[in-house]
């Protein structure tokens, strides 16, 4: 008998249909996986199993945990079975703990609280599973407050906190989104070994199919709040029936074709860059710390290049960005585009600053609401010396927003009324509209699901034809650097560790740094190929 | 922790310094010669330097200040120029009228600020949630002065609970100093406690839609406890800032509950002070407020640190 059946669970918020009909089930020990894209209902359908669903939020058809159908519990049984026989580990690791209370007073509350243990006893069990989890309390003290841990250590709290009373059924959603790849890794085989050693079910959300390829027993497809095509994971990997199935598998291998470079001419020349931050003083007498987060940094991109950075949070990705549009001046070294410093008598060089452009991550935070597409994009043009008006700057408008797949016509629309993709597209034509000479994208394909992310490579690659763009493409996601760059630098700890050309350090990586993230990196199994 | 509380003492003495310079020196640019003031438009040249003299306003400004401000050190604020009296006598005095009202005033404010702001963050809304935000709304729209009328309207005047006005003393008992500061108490609090409960409830609101109450829901905790372990403390940070504001606030700031009720605080002190030009006066009850002030947030910076660990620097 399954561990947990989800029979036809259909569910509306506030009169808004979420769920259709969704039904999946979980044996003892087993891994399956709910995937499908932002907006498909996998998350619902986890918080319904938890019956943590918002207000307003009406279900129908049966979720069985054993016996007990959890649509026909009270709060009160549910406030028993939650946390005993079902944990539950969010996406979030910095926010998901609580900020002022200590990690052993967190792991040890669940304990109590379904009074399973004795205090002593409960104690105990805190450091035991703490230790299972990598955290051992010699050298994580259970006094340690969240802030004092990394994402991925905050992750094992909260893991530890869901499986401190062993519960039957865990669910994770998302539990590795916000991770570095290597760091992924590790939760990913913690998870694992967690299920197969005490024999639970895991429930496992996530967008990501490489991420569960290699280790779901089931995967689920949902799209539109319905279930598209579940099965064994190898069994559905090699005959998809569905077309949304076969489309997102695709979508998430997703290949471009880049256009060749021409001829090697320097454009941006970055020469032992080193960017030192200031750390607090420790007493007011000492010499206050530096942290140097870009240490001596030096590389060439050439006019019409394709190039990708990659590394994990903290590398010094982001600081090195931000010398390079002249955000920042760095201690020594120099930055020169076109032959001119970004950063002239210590103050940007407005010269320089108008040949580049940025687009940023965050599709979502970028634009100020308040103004209407057409203000959006042409803000770059205050960098020039006399901006287009009247007519020539509506044609340009047009021109870009028909460059990059929207129509004239919405450069009177305010922002909220795009989805995500599209406002990744108005980001795109806001920083071509000055026809920069370079284009710094700051994990520009991160925040969008997969099948979007997929149209925005296409339509970079279609620019890159038109417009012979250069750019400096940063990413932690290895797969997109992989068809979207001619050469890639790896950073570690403010390092450039290696580069190259893209394909040779992918295929024969020469640093271990560089082999330790290819490997981490999951990947789709090959028989992705031959859907294609 | 005590690297923290170093750090915010360094920081609270350069202020006091800062605060009694520019004190001093806005004292001294203020229109108006106390010595002529004294002794009216016809006085003699002669006379009027003696008079400075004696008030000590003869010196050089920067010696004048440095008298000033030793003098403050030991407890030495100087003489009124119009009671004669030392200053330091005349502000404790005032002041164990003023310091009594304004901590009764705040303890009852937190008292009926929290249980109402929790109640209504936890019931967002729903009919308790819509009264208390109702009448916290009125509780800042309606001047406390008013308030303090109609206390004595019913409680003193109809129902003899309370005397209308005046001081009773510490000195016939704790109870009935306390018995006579209470309407003035109530008065205070009622605008102050609206504004708390509002902002107790919306920082608490922050935090319930915050990842980790679903986190500690998830534990098993119910909506109550996780509320009350998780949420309250956290939602405490802007609690406090708002909670130092009005303290400051109610120390020097209940002029007009003080002249309803006729009590002898600090409030009346300043302002009979500043009409008759009495700058010693003015130049120390200012400086005692301030002081007052910056001590207040020094101890709300403690506060927080003791909320939050991530205030309390490395460990």
């Amino acid at each position: 008998m399954s561990l947990l059946e989800i029979e036809n669970l259909s569910l509306t918020i506030h009169e808004t249909e979420i769920l259709k009909r969704v039904s999946l089930c979980i044996g003892a020990g087993q891994i399956v996986a709910v995937t499908g894209e932002s907006g498909s209902g996998k998350s619902m359908t986890a918080l319904a199993v938890m019956q943590l669903l918002p207000n307003g939020a009406k279900t129908e058809g049966a979720i069985w945990l054993g016996r007990q159908n959890l649509l026909k519990q009270s709060e009160r049984e549910m406030c028993d079975l939650r946390g005993a026989e079902i944990g539950m580990v969010f996406q979030e690791p910095m926010t998901a703990l609580n900020p002022v209370k200590t990690i052993g007073d967190q792991v040890i509350e669940t304990i109590p609280v379904h009074k399973a243990m004795s205090r002593t006893k409960a104690s105990a069990r805190a450091h035991e599973v703490l230790s299972r989890v990598g955290l051992p309390p010699d050298r994580f003290p259970l006094s340690r407050y969240p802030h004092e841990l990394s994402g991925g250590q905050r992750q094992r709290v909260v893991i530890a906190m869901a499986i401190a009373l062993r519960p039957k059924l865990l669910i994770a959603d998302e539990p590795t989104t916000a991770l570095d790849v290597t760091t992924q890794a590790q939760i990913l085989d913690l998870l694992k070994g967690l299920a197969r050693e005490y024999g639970m079910g895991l429930l496992m959300i996530t967008h990501d199919l490489a991420v569960v390829a290699d280790m779901a027993d089931q995967i689920v497809v949902m799209r539109h709040g319905e279930v598209v095509e579940s099965g064994a994971t190898i069994d559905l990997l090699n005959n998809m029936q569905h077309p949304y199935t076969r489309k997102l598998f695709q979508a998430s291998g997703h290949q471009v074709s880049l256009p060749e470079p021409p001829e090697p001419r320097p454009l941006l020349e970055v020469k032992n860059v080193v960017r030192d931050y200031r750390l607090p003083r420790n007493s007011l007498f000492a010499k206050a710390g530096q942290h140097r987060a870009v240490d001596d940094v030096s590389f060439t991109l050439n006019r019409g290049e394709r190039l990708g950075l990659v590394g994990e949070s903290g590398c010094g990705k982001s600081t090195l960005t931000r010398a390079i549009l002249g955000l920042e001046e760095v201690q020594s070294g120099e930055i020169r585009l076109d032959n001119q410093p970004v950063f002239a008598g210590h103050k940007p060089n407005p010269a320089v600053r108008r040949k580049m452009q940025v687009v940023f991550q965050d599709p979502y935070g970028s634009f100020n609401p308040r103004h209407r597409v057409a203000r959006l994009i042409t803000e770059p043009f205050h960098l020039l010396e006399s901006p287009p008006t009247g007519t020539e700057r509506q044609d340009r408008i047009a021109e870009m927003l028909t460059a990059v797949g929207l129509s004239p016509d919405d450069a009177n629309k305010y922002i909220h009324e795009f989805s995500g993709g599209q406002r990744q597209r108005i980001a795109i034509a806001r920083a071509l509209i000055i026809r920069p000479e370079l284009i710094v994208f700051d994990e520009p394909v991160s925040a969008l699901d997969v099948s979007v992310r997929a149209q925005i490579l296409d339509l970079l690659a279609e620019l890159c034809a038109t417009y012979n763009l250069t750019y400096l493409f940063i990413s932690h996601d290895l797969s997109v650097v992989r068809t979207i760059t001619d050469r890639v630098m790896v950073m570690q700890a403010g390092r450039i560790v290696e580069q190259g050309e893209t394909e040779q350090v992918f295929s024969s990586p020469r640093h271990a740094y560089t082999r330790t993230l290819i490997d981490a990196a999951p990947i789709l199994p090959g028989i992705g190929a031959n859907v294609a | 922790m005590l690297r923290y509380a170093l750090k915010r003492l360094i920081s609270l003495v350069i202020s006091l310094v800062v605060a009694s310079v520019v004190i001093f020196a806005v004292i001294e640019v203020a229109p108006g010669d106390p010595a002529s003031f004294m002794l009216g438009v016809n006085a003699q040249e002669d006379t009027l330097a003696a008079l400075r003299a004696e008030l000590g306003l003869d010196g050089s400004k920067i010696q004048r200040y440095f008298n000033w401000v030793g003098g403050m050190m030991v407890g030495d604020f100087g003489t009124s120029y119009t009671y004669r009296t030392p200053v330091s006598q005349m502000i404790s005095d005032r002041l164990w009228v003023s310091l009594p009202l304004a901590l009764y005033a705040l303890t009852l404010s937190t008292l009926i600020a929290f249980p109402a702001g929790i109640y209504a963050a936890a019931r967002r809304g729903k009919p308790g949630d819509l009264t208390v935000m109702g009448v916290t709304q009125l509780g800042i729209a309606v001047p406390n002065f008013w308030f303090a009328m109609m206390l004595v309207l019913i409680f003193a005047i109809n129902l003899r609970w309370f005397n209308a006005g005046g001081f009773a003393g510490w000195d016939k008992g704790v109870w009935t100093g306390l018995h006579s500061l209470t309407l003035p108490a109530i008065a205070l609090a009622l605008p102050q406690a609206a504004i708390l409960a509002r902002v107790m409830r919306s920082s608490l609101l922050d935090i319930l839609g915050e990842e980790f109450m679903r986190t500690a829901r998830a534990k098993g905790l119910s909506r109550r406890q996780a509320l009350w372990r998780h949420g309250v403390r956290n939602a405490l940070i802007p609690v406090l800032t708002i909670l130092g504001l009005q303290f400051s606030f109610l120390l020097a700031g209940s002029i007009i509950i003080e002249q309803v009720f006729y009590l002898p605080g600090l409030g009346r002190l300043v302002f009979q002070a500043i009409s008759a030009r009495d700058l010693v006066v003015v130049e120390s009850v200012v400086m005692l407020l301030v002081f007052a002030v910056i001590t207040v947030n020094y101890m709300v910076d403690l506060a927080y640190a003791a909320v939050d660990p991530r205030l309390r620097g490395r460990s």
